[in-house]
Parts: structure tokens; C-alpha cells; sequence
């Protein structure tokens, strides 16, 4: 065996690298020096993910496209650039969470934390590389199922323990589906390669209607898609805050590339016959019903999965049209997200862990006591509803764009039904901005001094929010790296 | 890039955003806010002065002062500006509106607060008017927009909540239609045509016949939210009576001067073939509006809610006019929304200084203010007189280019609305009158009144601007009317022959 093909998988590697350094701290280490170990994995973390970004500059060999074991890892610039993004967010997220693992509930069990997280976003890296069914499920398994530990991660608390059980039967189950799927897809085409599947499926029979249905119920699961959403408000509200937001942006994040990679890969030459109406379907759904049931919700965890709900529906658009310009908007659409949501769960996590209160009538009169706060929660908000010159207007107008270019009236009148919807969901967010600007009730929530930790994590959300709209060139660098890459990517 | 004037009047309001957020008190505030909209009043008067001096040089392009910078590269969108006499004169209306809120909004609370929504509302009106890229143009739009949610749900009176939501909706539902109608346009130009974004090159290049169809009615109706059509108008009457003073001004004076501005920029100049097919439908609504807005604004008691159906009807007529689609009535049409921008901007500085004092606009609990407030009272008489068309004052001199150009089409269609738009004209002076009567020269009704004192040297400077730019429209119409009719001459004139 030629073992220098490890090198290929340099990004996984280095995950690897940095998950076995926290592993041997966190067991070795004196228990004076553990105080330590969540700045650690932070600033670890931050190495590898500057590394990453910078590697391009100093090892340009690195991204070029290459694959590895006979064809079923591949790895190239989008790639590249995808598992960048998707670092970028996971430090916001690990910096967000320092405060609550060092809360003395979490304190024993802070190293659990991010060797748990690392795990499943090395899942999400080999989800989004294989370039065969059996590695892409290694990859899914290996994502969804130290969530679960995850989302039970609060010990103490009943509602954890629920969540967890439902996500675990919810990832369980829809893997099953999703098995059963691609159980079917190798009885028609005699290979699990994304590629030979493609060649060798020259027909459309039933079984493979079946298939593709069972595979997209199986990824809309992870995405939570309506119809296959009815885990998701539990599990968010239920799940420590860090988790919520990991689940909400890191992995909605990497499955929906890991669908499109799958999608235009393998089924490409079945997109009009088959998948194009059941996606078109799906995503006329998720975005509606996402948004009519996040208007009624009082608790701003559920009230942000409902939002997440809808936001993978906009998400889904790139995959519909299925175009590099789709799949520059929806890497673009996933880093501007990150930053917006995270920025949005940065707020309520330092709400919480300060005041535990979680519910939206407890951020009346925000502003009068904590201004900062207030702004950077209505600029998340703005940024989530598209509204300019906040990011989230940039990334809205380019899917919708990529989502219209082929010109058919079908697609224009699914993107109108998702702007009709930007307007509703455009009211609840505003219902937020209203609790904390204009609600004239005496505020609920005393003036306090946020963390350290808590305050660089906003910062650098409310930096991404303004600065990734308007200065184009992250844009045309996803569009440089996936024009590059779509060919070999495909 | 920062060689060209015109990118001030975004780079202005940003260093104004910039040196608000820097403020420690309100007399910090005052004089950033003065000195950042004069700066802008200064700035438009230059641009003026240059671009009558382009044009005395001979030069006939369709846009002057031009510049274009690629901004996403993959996209073909790039930060493109450039004015022509319409655009001219809209800036300066924004710079007088805005130098005269600043003034109108003198003592309010939270100021620092206030002033950064309002000079980010300001950011995107100006940036919408100097922008020919559609992409800049709707990004600016939409900036313009969400200030407003703020700006009344916390600054507003009345059912503020409510009524902000409710604009704040229907404006950005109207923007969703607008999204989808420029994505048509750029996917869609005519056989041969290039993926741009560019206004003046999708002008000459023709948007493809078969889409115009659908693209028409969406950006039309997107920008006919704004600018008050009927149906889609009831965010208005609301919308208005809840805001603070200058945010009426802003919004009833400039705000919706960008739906008739857009509407004709991007609509009708796009696509003149579908333009002239689907008129009619819009001409009947516009219709609709205009009679409609003044009837009701016969029976309210709320002088900003009369001021407000007063602009639905005014705005109706702008719309009406574009929908003529000839160049007296379109000249006309711009003409009203210069002179509606600014009478509109009075009555409401107006309505809210003599709220500021009575603290009820109720009409029916005031009268004999002329002997108390002489100064305001008399604003408020110049006001009406120009809304309700007297020679001397700028309504007249726009009302009367619309309905000439109107009634040029020789069909009884057009001929049976220009008359029924003409009776609005009647309508207006009744309820006018009847306000001005009740409540100027009426009986005192109460007796606290009496001791109400009248305009602050703030005020006045608010309110002296804006008769003054009445008055001068009103007297010295021919440049104005050079000013904004030559584009139809030029490069609309292929436009209007298309139509022909």
C-alpha cells in the first residue's frame, strides 16, 4: 500500500494533529494546567484553521485536485475552501463556548467537549471529499453520532437527555433511510462511486425513483427539511447553546454541500426527470413552513431553529439549480450564515449563561441595559433577513440569482415564493428588534459585563457581518476556487 | 474612484454615520447633522452648476459625470453612477429635505440615535439617485427602507408599532417583486444582448419582448408600492401619521419620490413595449389613486393623516403622469415630484412643530391658530396653496405640464381619466380649505392654546427653506422645466418613438 496518500488528506490530518494534542492534554496533563484546556483547544484550533487558510500561499501543491484510495477520497480547491469555511465557524463556535465549559456544571468533563467536536467535523470533512457512498456514510455516522453525546452534554438537565434521545433516534433512523437508498441505487448500478453510478444508471425505472427519494429523505433529515423537521425544535431548545449553534450552522453547513456534491454527481442526468419537482417541493415547503412557525415562538432557541428550518431552504436553492454559480452561492450563503447565526446564538448564549433567560419577552428594553448586545443581536437579525448593507443581502441576492439563471418560469416562481417568504420571516426577526429597541416594558434583563471569551466571539461575528457583503473579494474567491475546481469536483 | 463628485454623496452621509457614532451629547449632534446636510446641500448645488455646464459645453450623453468600478467581478456588478437632469434634481430635493430635517428635528429625544437611522435612510436615498446599476440601485433602495421600522416604532406616536410593521412589509414586499424583476432583466436582454447590469447599456441593448411581459407588471408594481398606488397604498395613511416630523418629511418628501423615480427609470425605460401595452391597467389604478386619495382626505380629522392621503393622491398623479408616456406629461411628472417633495416636506414640518405645541392634530380641537402662531400659520397657508395648485407656487406649475401632456392623446381613455384626475385638483381645494378655515381662522377651541408661543429660530429655518424653494419653482419654472424635460428630449426621445 502506498502509504503517501495519507498526504493527500493533509486538511484531515491536521484535525487529527490537533484533536490527539487536546486527547493527551486533557488526560496527561497535570490538574492545575487542565484550568487551561479550553483557551487551548481555542488557540490550537485557531493555528490549524490560519494554517489552512494561508496554505494555498506557501504550498500551492496542496489544493490542487487529487484524489486518494483508488478514487474515494478527492480533494480540490472548493474543498479546500469549503472545510475553510466551515473552520472559521467551528472557532467561532469553540471560542463562544469557553465560558460554559468552564461553568462548574461542565468544568469535569470540558476536554469531552471538543474531542467531540472535532470527531464530527472530521465526519463532515470525509462527507464532503468521498467520492463513494461507502466513505460518504463513515463520514455522516461519524458526524451525527458524538452530536448526540453532545446535545446530552448537560448533564443535569432533563431536557438534554430528551433531546438527545430524539436526535440520536432521528440521525439513527434517517440513516436508515438513507441506507436503504443507496441499497437500492447499488442494486441498479453494481458500484457505489459516485461516478460509475452516473454512467452505469442510463434509465429511469420505479426502484430508482424510490432510491432517490429514500436518499433525499435520508440528507433532508440532516437538514432538517420539512417534512423531515420535526426533531429540530426540540433538539435546539433542548441542547447546550454551543451545540445548538455547531448543529445549526457547522453541520446544516457541510451536509448541504456533502447533498449537492451527491445530487450533481451521481444523479445529475436524473435532475429534470426525478429529484428537480421533489426538491422543488421540499424547498417551497421548507421555507414556508419554517417561517409561518417560527412567528409564533416565544423561546429563542426554538424561535432560531425554526429560522435554521427555512434558512436550509435558501440554502437548498443552489442545489436546485445545481449550476458552479449555485455552489459558489450556497458556500458563499453558508459562510455569510455562520457568521449572522452565530452572532445571533453569541447573544443568547451570553444572556444565558449571565441571566439564564432564554425567552423573547425577556429581552424588553434590551438596549436600555445592554446596548452592545442589542446592536449586535439586531445586526445578526438584519443579516439573516437580507436586509443591505449587512451580508446577508449579498449572499440572499447571489443564490436567488444562481437560482433563476436558467431561466425557466418554474424557477422564477419558486423564487418568488422564497422572497414572498424573506417578508415574513423578515416580521420575525423584526419581532426581535421590536422586543429590545421599542417594547417600552421595563427591561427584564439587568445590566451585566459579558466574558472575554463571549465578547472577541461577537466581535468577530459582527466584523464578518459587515465586512463579507461588502468587500467582494471573499465572493469571487469561492467563485475562483469552485470555477476552478467544479470540473474535478464533479 | 474618489476623483468623481458624485460618490460623495455617499462617501458625506458615511463620514456623517461615522462622526454620530463619535458624539457625546446632542450639541455634538446638531452639529454634525447640520454641518453633514448642508455639506450635502453644497455638494448638490455643485453637482448642478456642473452639470449645466456639461450640457452648455454640448455635451448629449444620456448619463454625465459618469464613473463605473467593478465590485463582484463574477456577478458583472459594479458600483456605476451617473446623473441626468431628472437625477439632478432629484438629489437637490433629497439635500433640501434632509437640510431642512435636520432642522425639524431640533430637541428630539435620543438624538445620536435618531440622526445615525436618519442619515443611513439618507445613504440610501442618495446613493438609489446616483446609482445606474441595478444591482447598487435596489441595494441602495432596500437601505433606504429598514431605517424607517426603527425611526417610527421608537420615535413614532400613536399605534407606532403597528404602523411601522405594516410599512416596513409592504415596502420590502414590494422590494421582493423589484428582486425578481431586475434578476429578469439581466437574464433576459434582447437577441445578441450582453448579462449587464448597467441601466444606460440594457437601455440600448432592449430587454427580450416575450419577458417584458412579466417583467413589467413586477418592477412596476415593486416601485408602485412606494410610491402609493392603489392598492398598495394603506402602509402610507399609517405609516405617516405615526412618524416623527422629519421622518414624515423624509419620507413622504423624498422616500416615495423614489417609487415614481424607479418606476420610470427602471420600468418604463427598460422596457418601453410592454410599457405601452400594459398602461392602461396601471393608468386605472393611478387613476384610482388620485381620486381616491383625495376623498379621503376630505374626511379625516388627523392633519397628518390629511397630509397623508393628500400625498397618495399627489403621488397618484406622478405615476399617472409616467404612464402617459409622453414627454410633456413625463416632464410633468417629475416636475410634481419636485414640487410634492417639498410642499409635502413643509406641511408635515409644519404638522409637527404645531403638534410639538397643541400636542393634538386633531382638527376639530383646534382653531384661531393664526392669531397665536402667525409665523407657522402662515407656512401653512403657503402650503395648501401650493398643494392645491395656485400660479406663483410649484404645484401649479407641475400640475398643469400633466394634465397638457395628458390631454394629448387624442382616445377617449385617456382623455375620460385626465379629466377625472383634473377633478382631484376641486377636491384638493375643499379639503385645504377647509382645514386652513378650521384651523387658522376658526374660533380658539381651547383656551391653553393661547399661550402657546410660535417658530423657534430652528423652525424657521426649517420652514423659510422650504417656501423659499416653493416659491422659486412656482416663479421661475422654465429652468426647471429645461432641467427635467431635456432627457425626454435626448434619451428618452428614442423611448417615446418606440411607444409612437
Amino acid at each position: 500500500m502506498d502509504y503517501s496518500q495519507f498526504l493527500v488528506m493533509s486538511q484531515e490530518i491536521g484535525l487529527v494533529a490537533v484533536f490527539l494534542l487536546i486527547f493527551l492534554f486533557d488526560t496527561f496533563a497535570p490538574r492545575k494546567a487542565l484550568g487551561a484546556t479550553a483557551s487551548l483547544a481555542c488557540v490550537l484550533f485557531a493555528a490549524f484553521t490560519i494554517v489552512n487558510i494561508c496554505l494555498p500561499c506557501f504550498r500551492p501543491e496542496a489544493v490542487e485536485p487529487q484524489s486518494a484510495f483508488g478514487g474515494m477520497y478527492v480533494t480540490n480547491k472548493a474543498l479546500f475552501m469549503i472545510k475553510n469555511i466551515l473552520n472559521v465557524g467551528v472557532l467561532i463556535v469553540l471560542i463562544q463556548s469557553i465560558k460554559w465549559v468552564n461553568s462548574p456544571d461542565q468544568i469535569m468533563r470540558r476536554g469531552e467537549f471538543f474531542e467531540l467536536l472535532l470527531v464530527t467535523l472530521f465526519g463532515m470533512y470525509l462527507m464532503m471529499s468521498s467520492r463513494h457512498f461507502l466513505t460518504f456514510i463513515i463520514g455522516l455516522e461519524s458526524a451525527s453520532l458524538p452530536l448526540a453525546a453532545m446535545v446530552a452534554f448537560e448533564k443535569k438537565k432533563y431536557e438534554s437527555h430528551e433531546a438527545a434521545i430524539k436526535y440520536l433516534l432521528t440521525a439513527v433512523f434517517s440513516s436508515a433511510i438513507l441506507l436503504m437508498g443507496i441499497s437500492f441505487v447499488y442494486a441498479l448500478s453494481g458500484s457505489l462511486y459516485f461516478a460509475d453510478i452516473a454512467e452505469s444508471i442510463v434509465e429511469e425505472c420505479p426502484l430508482l425513483v424510490v432510491a432517490l427519494a429514500f436518499v433525499l429523505a435520508g440528507v433532508g433529515f440532516k437538514l432538517s427539511l420539512v417534512p423531515f423537521h420535526l426533531w429540530t425544535a426540540d433538539v435546539y431548545q433542548g441542547a447546550p447553546t454551543s451545540v445548538t449553534s455547531y448543529l445549526s450552522v457547522i453541520s446544516k453547513g457541510a451536509t448541504a454541500i456533502a447533498a449537492f456534491i451527491i445530487f450533481a454527481l451521481a444523479f445529475e442526468q436524473f435532475y429534470v426527470p426525478i429529484w428537480y419537482w421533489m426538491l422543488y417541493a421540499l424547498i417551497i415547503l421548507t421555507i414556508t413552513i419554517g417561517n409561518l412557525f417560527a412567528i409564533r415562538q416565544k423561546n429563542m432557541k426554538r424561535f432560531l431553529a425554526f429560522s435554521s428550518i427555512s434558512q436550509a431552504g435558501y440554502i437548498m436553492l443552489g442545489l436546485i439549480a445545481g449550476s458552479p454559480d449555485g455552489l459558489t452561492s450556497m458556500m458563499y450563503y453558508i459562510l455569510v450564515y455562520i457568521f449572522s447565526n452565530l452572532a445571533a446564538f453569541g447573544v443568547i448564549q451570553a444572556i444565558e449563561n449571565n441571566t439564564g433567560k432564554l425567552s423573547m419577552d425577556d429581552y424588553n428594553g434590551l438596549y436600555k441595559t445592554n446596548p452592545m448586545l442589542s446592536v449586535t443581536m439586531m445586526l445578526a437579525m438584519f443579516s439573516l433577513a437580507g436586509i443591505p448593507p449587512f451580508a446577508g443581502f449579498f449572499s440572499k441576492f447571489f443564490i436567488f440569482r444562481a437560482a433563476v439563471e436558467p431561466g425557466t418560469m418554474s424557477l422564477y416562481i419558486l423564487v418568488l415564493i422564497a422572497l414572498i417568504n424573506t417578508i415574513v420571516s423578515l416580521f420575525y426577526y423584526l419581532l426581535v428588534v421590536k422586543a429590545m429597541f421599542i417594547k417600552p416594558d421595563e427591561p427584564v434583563i439587568a445590566r451585566f459585563r459579558s466574558a472575554t471569551s463571549e465578547r472577541i466571539g461577537m466581535w468577530i461575528c459582527v466584523a464578518g457581518i459587515i465586512i463579507l457583503g461588502l468587500a467582494s473579494c471573499f465572493y469571487s474567491d469561492i467563485a475562483a476556487a469552485v470555477n476552478d475546481g467544479f470540473a474535478s469536483l464533479l | 474612484m474618489f476623483s468623481n463628485i458624485l460618490i460623495y454623496f455617499v462617501v458625506i452621509p458615511v463620514l456623517m454615520l461615522a462622526g454620530l457614532a463619535l458624539t457625546r451629547n446632542i450639541k455634538q449632534v446638531r452639529a454634525v447633522a447640520v454641518v453633514g446636510s448642508s455639506a450635502l446641500l453644497a455638494l448638490s448645488g455643485v453637482v448642478l452648476y456642473q452639470f449645466l455646464q456639461l450640457r452648455a459645453a454640448g455635451n448629449t450623453d444620456p448619463m454625465l459625470m459618469t464613473g463605473s468600478w467593478v465590485w463582484f467581478e463574477p456577478l458583472n456588478i459594479h458600483l456605476a453612477v451617473g446623473v441626468d437632469g431628472i437625477s439632478v434634481a432629484m438629489l437637490i430635493l433629497s439635500a433640501i429635505i434632509v437640510f431642512a430635517g435636520s432642522f425639524a428635528s431640533w430637541t428630539i429625544s435620543q438624538s445620536k440615535e435618531f440622526f445615525l437611522w436618519l442619515v443611513l435612510l439618507s445613504t440610501g436615498v442618495f446613493g438609489f439617485f446616483i446609482s445606474i446599476d441595478l444591482f447598487t440601485m435596489f441595494m441602495f433602495y432596500e437601505v433606504a427602507l429598514i431605517p424607517m421600522y426603527l425611526l417610527i416604532g421608537v420615535w413614532g406616536s400613536g399605534k407606532k408599532e403597528y404602523s411601522a410593521m405594516k410599512l416596513t412589509l409592504m415596502l420590502m414586499g414590494g422590494s421582493a417583486f423589484l428582486l425578481l424583476g431586475i434578476l429578469g432583466i439581466y437574464f433576459h436582454p434582447a437577441e445578441g444582448g450582453q448579462y449587464t447590469m448597467n441601466l444606460v447599456e440594457i437601455a440600448q441593448q432592449g430587454v427580450d419582448k416575450g419577458w417584458q411581459y412579466f417583467l413589467f407588471p413586477m418592477t412596476f408594481v415593486g416601485f408602485g408600492v412606494l410610491g402609493a398606488m392603489f392598492p398598495f397604498h394603506t402602509w402610507s395613511p399609517d405609516g405617516h401619521a405615526s412618524a416623527p416630523t422629519a421622518v414624515s418629511m423624509l419620507h413622504a418628501g423624498v422616500l416615495m419620490k423614489l417609487g415614481g423615480y424607479g418606476c420610470f427609470r427602471v420600468a418604463i425605460y427598460l422596457m418601453p413595449e410592454a410599457a405601452n401595452e400594459l398602461a392602461w391597467i396601471f393608468l386605472i389604478l393611478t387613476g384610482i389613486s388620485v381620486v381616491y386619495g383625495a376623498f379621503s382626505a376630505c374626511v379625516q380629522t388627523d392633519l397628518k393623516y390629511i397630509n397623508a392621503y393628500s400625498s397618495v393622491s399627489h403621488c397618484g398623479l406622478v405615476l399617472f403622469a409616467i404612464l402617459m408616456l409622453n414627454s410633456t406629461a413625463m416632464t410633468g411628472a417629475i416636475m410634481q415630484m419636485l414640487s410634492h417633495g417639498l410642499m409635502t416636506a413643509l406641511f408635515f414640518a409644519l404638522i409637527g412643530m404645531i403638534y410639538g405645541r397643541t400636542h393634538t392634530r386633531d382638527i376639530r380641537e383646534m382653531g384661531g391658530l393664526m392669531k397665536i402662531m402667525p409665523f407657522l400659520a402662515v407656512g401653512y397657508v403657503i402650503a395648501g396653496l401650493a398643494s392645491l395648485g395656485l400660479p406663483g407656487l410649484s404645484g401649479f406649475v407641475a400640475e398643469m405640464t400633466i394634465f397638457v401632456g395628458s390631454f394629448q392623446h387624442a382616445d377617449t381613455f385617456h382623455r375620460a381619466f385626465t379629466i377625472v384626475a383634473c377633478c382631484s385638483i376641486v377636491i384638493t381645494a375643499v379639503y385645504i380649505l377647509r382645514v386652513v378655515g378650521k384651523l387658522l381662522f376658526g374660533p380658539v377651541q381651547d383656551e391653553h392654546h393661547r399661550t402657546l408661543t410660535d417658530a423657534t429660530w430652528w423652525e424657521r429655518i426649517s420652514v423659510v427653506t422650504l417656501i423659499l424653494c416653493v416659491a422659486i419653482i412656482g416663479c421661475f419654472p422654465n429652468f426647471f422645466n429645461d432641467l427635467v424635460g431635456q432627457p425626454f428630449q435626448t434619451t428618452f426621445a428614442n423611448i417615446i418613438d418606440v411607444i409612437k
